[in-house]
């Protein structure tokens, strides 16, 4: 499985599907976050693989 | 970035953004390489990455940080001046602290709780005092412009409220460089046609290492509300927000709005502080700070 993890939440997608379609399928906001593996910046055409662990950093910040 | 039907990799990204930001500063002509120009950071990703943009763009600039004394068990404020000071420091950039608690003897949830202003959230109280003292600041120590990281996001999220609400005051004097005026420095915000995404992906690339976490107070904020929802329209409609304040922008110069001075309060310096305002007597911050 892949984790996508936000904030203090996470979700489970299965491999092989893009990163936009891993986030529309958990309702999740593509304009809403940035994504990242190991660190890195990604893209939302990436192609999630098993075990792949994925950061969104959500965008709008108050303060 | 499909609102710019544009693709970069990171090396070209991060070259764009700063080409975008001094092409906006020329084009709307914000301020000049001869100024002396003074930048409110917050220790944000916003402010941080605006003041590495225009350090490497060859201005200069010098940061200002206000402690605004929120904690809220977080210590917000403290890890956020940790990390401002860093960043000044790894560049060698001068960088002015004002800590509201010790100049005016409480922090700003202090003041909220005293004040009629911020009985529950203090952040009408905390723009009260940011605005007052990055302006005091700014004039006193001779800057000539005052820059903010505000970013295409915040400002068509303030169009948004102020059209929904027909402020017509607020709406006649929203733009990206509020002009000085006697009492009131020149006030600038080169990222203001960037995307909120954008510069936070300028952050990560940079490395810039900014407070992750927001302000306590801003959780369930109208603000971000109205982000999420624009955000929303943005999803389906690329480049909807930019072409939302930017189509503002034209309509306001064309003169779509009324004339600026029948909807202008009279203005004159608050007898304490010296700083313009069209209230009686005190302005609002003298008048918090006095109670």
């Amino acid at each position: 499985m892949v984790k996508l993890i936000l904030r203090d939440q996470e979700y489970d997608v299965r491999p092989g599907m893009t990163l936009l379609d891993a986030l529309k399928k958990n309702n999740i906001l593509p304009e809403g976050v940035l994504c990242t593996r190991n660190g890195e910046l990604i893209t939302e055409d990436e192609v999630v693989k098993e075990g792949d662990v994925i950061k969104l950093i959500a965008v709008i910040s108050g303060g | 970035m499909r609102q710019h039907k544009l693709a970069l990799c990171k090396e070209h990204f991060l070259e764009w953004v700063p080409e975008q930001t001094e092409r906006f500063i020329e084009k709307y002509k914000m301020f000049t390489r001869s100024e002396k120009i003074l930048i409110a950071v917050s220790g944000g990703k916003d402010s941080l990455s605006l003041w590495d943009i225009i350090y490497s763009l060859g201005y200069q600039a010098d940061g200002l940080y206000i402690c605004l004394g929120i904690d809220e068990g977080l210590g917000y404020s403290s890890e956020s001046q940790r990390l401002t000071e860093k960043f000044a420091a790894q560049r060698g950039l001068k960088l002015h602290i004002v800590d509201i608690q010790k100049e005016y003897g409480a922090t700003v949830p202090q003041f909220s709780q005293k004040s009629h202003r911020g009985r529950v959230k203090p952040c009408s109280v905390c723009g009260l005092v940011k605005r007052h003292v990055m302006n005091r600041v700014t004039r006193d120590l001779g800057y000539e412009v005052l820059l903010t990281g505000h970013n295409l996001d915040d400002e068509a999220a303030v169009l948004f409220g102020n059209t929904l609400a027909w402020t017509g005051e607020y709406l006649l004097r929203q733009g990206p460089v509020l002009p000085g005026v006697p009492g009131f420095a020149r006030k600038a915000k080169p990222l203001f046609r960037i995307y909120e995404r954008e510069m936070l992906a300028y952050a990560l690339l940079s490395g810039i290492e900014y407070i992750y976490d927001e302000c306590p107070f801003a959780i369930g904020s109208t603000s971000i509300y109205y982000k999420q929802l624009l955000n929303r329209l943005e999803n389906d409609r690329p480049g909807a927000k930019q072409s939302f304040y930017l189509s503002f922008l034209e309509a306001r110069k064309s003169g779509l709005f009324a004339d600026r001075n029948s909807l202008q309060a009279e203005l004159h310096p608050c007898p304490n502080c010296g700083q313009p305002t069209s209230a009686t007597g005190l302005c609002s911050f003298c008048r918090m700070i006095s109670r």
